[in-house]
């Protein structure tokens, strides 16, 4: 409908370009038109990683510990996803941690009362219902954070303060405090495990679906540059980014590969499937774990949300001036309100995760996760001034601080140390942050 | 009473026509029974010093207040302007003094900000609004070529210009420009300028406001001159001297070539 408004000299089909092409970028990066914040986050991971690697005497590169990292990141992860929406708009969500804990146990004692009587056990319509109501109420619970936010005019930090003590309380009087065990074995793939990853195969088979994607999405972007006859990157360029991105999944598809089923376990399993075990013993490998494709294809599917969609560009344009926006006519209220519901759908994903984990909903379940998912959004190089953000960034920027967790439970830090460590660091990224924007912006 | 007087525009009805135009915000009248009209291809400018209420009737006509009382016409017939957006539905587009864009996003995006050019899927054309944006781009300012940056990245005239596209490329029939030039440097302000008598010539109404006599006058056909909320007067510039303008603006006396409104003092 925008185009039907446009001048009517403005050709729909190409176009001559208002500007010659634009001499060859000057350095290698620019060629590649990378993300420096990105790359730098990824040297940063790599860092820890080998620094980790080398004072927990080799137990931090290993396979099992690299599964292990993937799948604890995945609850936060799905989680920064939301809250880089959040902080880009100018707001906070504290309440997230309280989400995840009343939305899980809302989840399991809907499963283990209702659902599980009447369509009997592991019936495949448990898990399904189970998550849609979980979703459904975190949406709710997101959606009168964004209407008291966005129409009430009262703060985010208020609300989400306030949030936060609501429903860590309601989450202790859905089942008056108790620990609900899950009993539905498909909702427990969701937390991952030996059952709830997928295997050597299919781990390459969705390896592969990611490369052809990565070069598919390549080709697209350069043909629609290439209709209006806009710059190039250069095609040893392209070649080099696809064939990075292709590389990284090759390579950590071989990582969760290479993690097998201890020998005991894997005997159990030949036996229930009746395959018999050759002397040598054998391989069974975890591959990818469930948890950590769902928060993948949560990744991609809230980039594609803020880089491909209006909604995203609102949210992005509200961030950068809300003022304009407004003026836009955009409707800023209702925006907010839908980020706040997006935040809350998110929580109760990552609720599913962890009480999937967990084997059980405790009322206590979250607590402080608010905080490690701001810190993720954060470290990823969402700027707390609103306007500036990426979900990739924020889910390694959540991949930092679990591996930090994670190489300090390695080298048997005390908790108390722990957080005394992640506190700092956060403080120090955040800095280091800001030297770099004052440098390069 | 356009310019070059090729139509007769007192025989049609004007562009504009707002009439009896009051809004308080909390007691105080910040526009008080101001009436105003503007038709094609004509240059009005809107005088007064800061806080006289020339920024605020005009968010009335963007859709940005509502007004309490007083109505609006636009080609002769009642408009509803409730929000920005019906603003833009009968073609008036506004460029603020503050340089309403976004900063973090590109220039194209800040162009088509709320009106964005859709693939068939549903998800955004970058590349079409790109296209789009080096096209108008080109004819204003040719030698612009930040099409990928955050439009922070751009200098004030580039910024301006961008704001001015956005206003050009949906075909805006009225055009109201608040302060276009506080924030340039003399060249790029001449730039401007080139650009009003183009769009005029074009037959684009055009709304000036400014608080510096200087910058309107050669460039309007009349001007309108408010105080304390309160119209002045409204002169043509061919019956006026900037001195008798000036006077209007600072002391509120309205001179024998103007016609005197209710704030005027006898």
């Amino acid at each position: 409908m925008s185009q039907s408004t446009s001048h009517s000299t403005i050709a729909p089909a190409p176009a001559r370009p208002a500007s010659p092409p634009q001499a060859p970028a000057p350095s290698l990066i620019g060629a590649l038109e990378l993300d420096v914040r990105f790359l730098g986050m990824v040297g940063a991971l790599a860092v820890i990683w080998i620094v980790f690697d080398f004072l927990a005497d080799g137990t931090f590169l290993t396979p099992r510990n690299l599964w292990n990292l993937s799948v604890q990141t995945a609850s936060i992860a799905v989680m920064s996803t939301g809250m880089v929406l959040v902080i880009v708009m100018r707001h906070i969500d504290l309440s997230v941690g309280s989400i995840l804990g009343v939305t899980g146990m809302i989840m399991a004692v809907f499963q283990v009362s209702t659902l599980m009587p009447t369509f009997g056990f592991n019936h495949p319509a448990v898990v399904v219902l189970t998550l849609i109501s979980g979703v459904a109420i975190g949406a709710l619970i997101g959606t009168l954070h964004g209407f008291v936010i966005a129409y009430l005019g009262v703060p985010a930090f208020i609300v989400t303060l306030g949030g936060l003590l609501v429903w860590r309380g309601a989450a202790w009087a859905v089942a008056e405090g108790k620990t609900i065990p899950l009993v539905d074995d498909h909702f427990k793939l969701l937390g991952g495990g030996a059952d709830g990853s997928i295997g050597a195969f299919w781990s390459w088979v969705v390896a592969a679906m990611a490369c052809i994607v990565i070069v598919l999405a390549t080709v697209q972007a350069r043909r629609q540059r290439q209709r209006f006859r806009f710059p190039l990157k250069p095609v040893w360029a392209e070649l080099v980014t696809a064939g990075a991105g292709c590389l990284a999944v090759i390579a950590a598809t071989l990582v969760v590969n290479a993690y097998t089923l201890p020998a005991a376990l894997a005997r159990r399993y030949a036996e229930a499937n009746g395959l018999t075990v050759p002397p040598e013993g054998l391989a069974i490998s975890f591959g990818f774990a469930v948890p950590v494709l769902v928060a993948l294809a949560i990744g991609v599917i809230m980039t594609f949300v803020t880089t491909r969609t209006r909604f995203g560009r609102y949210v992005f344009a509200i961030g950068g001036n809300p003022e304009a926006a407004e003026l836009a006519g955009i409707n800023t209220k209702r925006v907010t309100l839908m980020v706040f519901a997006l935040m809350g759908g998110l929580a109760a994903i990552g609720a599913a995760i962890s009480t999937a984990r967990l084997n059980s909903a405790t009322n206590a379940q979250g607590t402080l996760d608010e905080l490690y998912v701001i810190a993720a959004a954060v470290i990823g190089g969402t700027s707390l001034a609103g306007g500036a953000g990426t979900v990739a960034g924020a889910m390694l920027g959540a991949l930092v601080m679990q591996s930090l967790q994670s190489g300090m439970v390695l080298m048997r830090v005390d908790t108390p140390y722990q957080n005394i460590v992640v506190g700092i660091v956060l403080v120090v990224a955040v800095w280091v942050d800001t030297l770099y924007r004052k440098r390069f912006k | 009473m356009a310019a070059q007087g090729s139509t007769s525009p007192t025989a049609s009805a004007p562009l504009v026509d707002m009439r009896d135009i009051s809004i308080a915000f909390g007691g105080i009248r910040a526009v008080d029974g101001v009436n105003v009209d503007l038709y094609p291809g004509e240059v009005v400018g809107l005088l007064g010093h800061n806080g006289a209420g020339k920024s605020t009737l005009i968010k009335i006509l963007a859709g940005a207040y509502r007004p309490d009382s007083g109505e609006i016409r636009i080609n002769g017939e009642k408009a509803e302007i409730g929000n920005p957006r019906d603003a833009k539905r009968y073609g008036i587009e506004t460029i603020y003094q503050t340089l309403a864009l976004a900063d973090n996003v590109d220039a194209a995006a800040n162009l088509f900000l709320g009106r964005e050019i859709m693939t068939p899927w549903g998800t955004l054309d970058d590349v079409a609004m790109e296209a789009a944006a080096r096209e108008v781009m080109g004819r204003l300012n040719p030698n612009f070529r930040k099409f990928k940056e955050p439009v922070r990245g751009l200098s004030g005239g580039q910024r301006q210009s961008v704001a001015i596209a956005r206003a050009i490329h949906f075909n805006a029939k009225i055009l109201i420009m608040d302060e276009p030039t506080a924030a340039l440097g003399p060249q790029e302000t001449a730039q401007v300028a080139e650009l009003i008598k183009q769009l005029k010539a074009e037959g684009i109404g055009i709304f000036l406001i400014s608080h510096d006599i200087h910058d309107v006058f050669d460039l309007a056909d009349r001007v309108s001159v408010m105080k304390n909320g309160k119209l002045v007067g409204t002169a043509r510039t061919t019956d006026v001297t900037k001195d008798e303008v000036l006077g209007m603006i600072i002391m509120g006396k309205s001179p024998p070539g103007a016609i005197a409104g209710p704030g005027a003092v006898h």
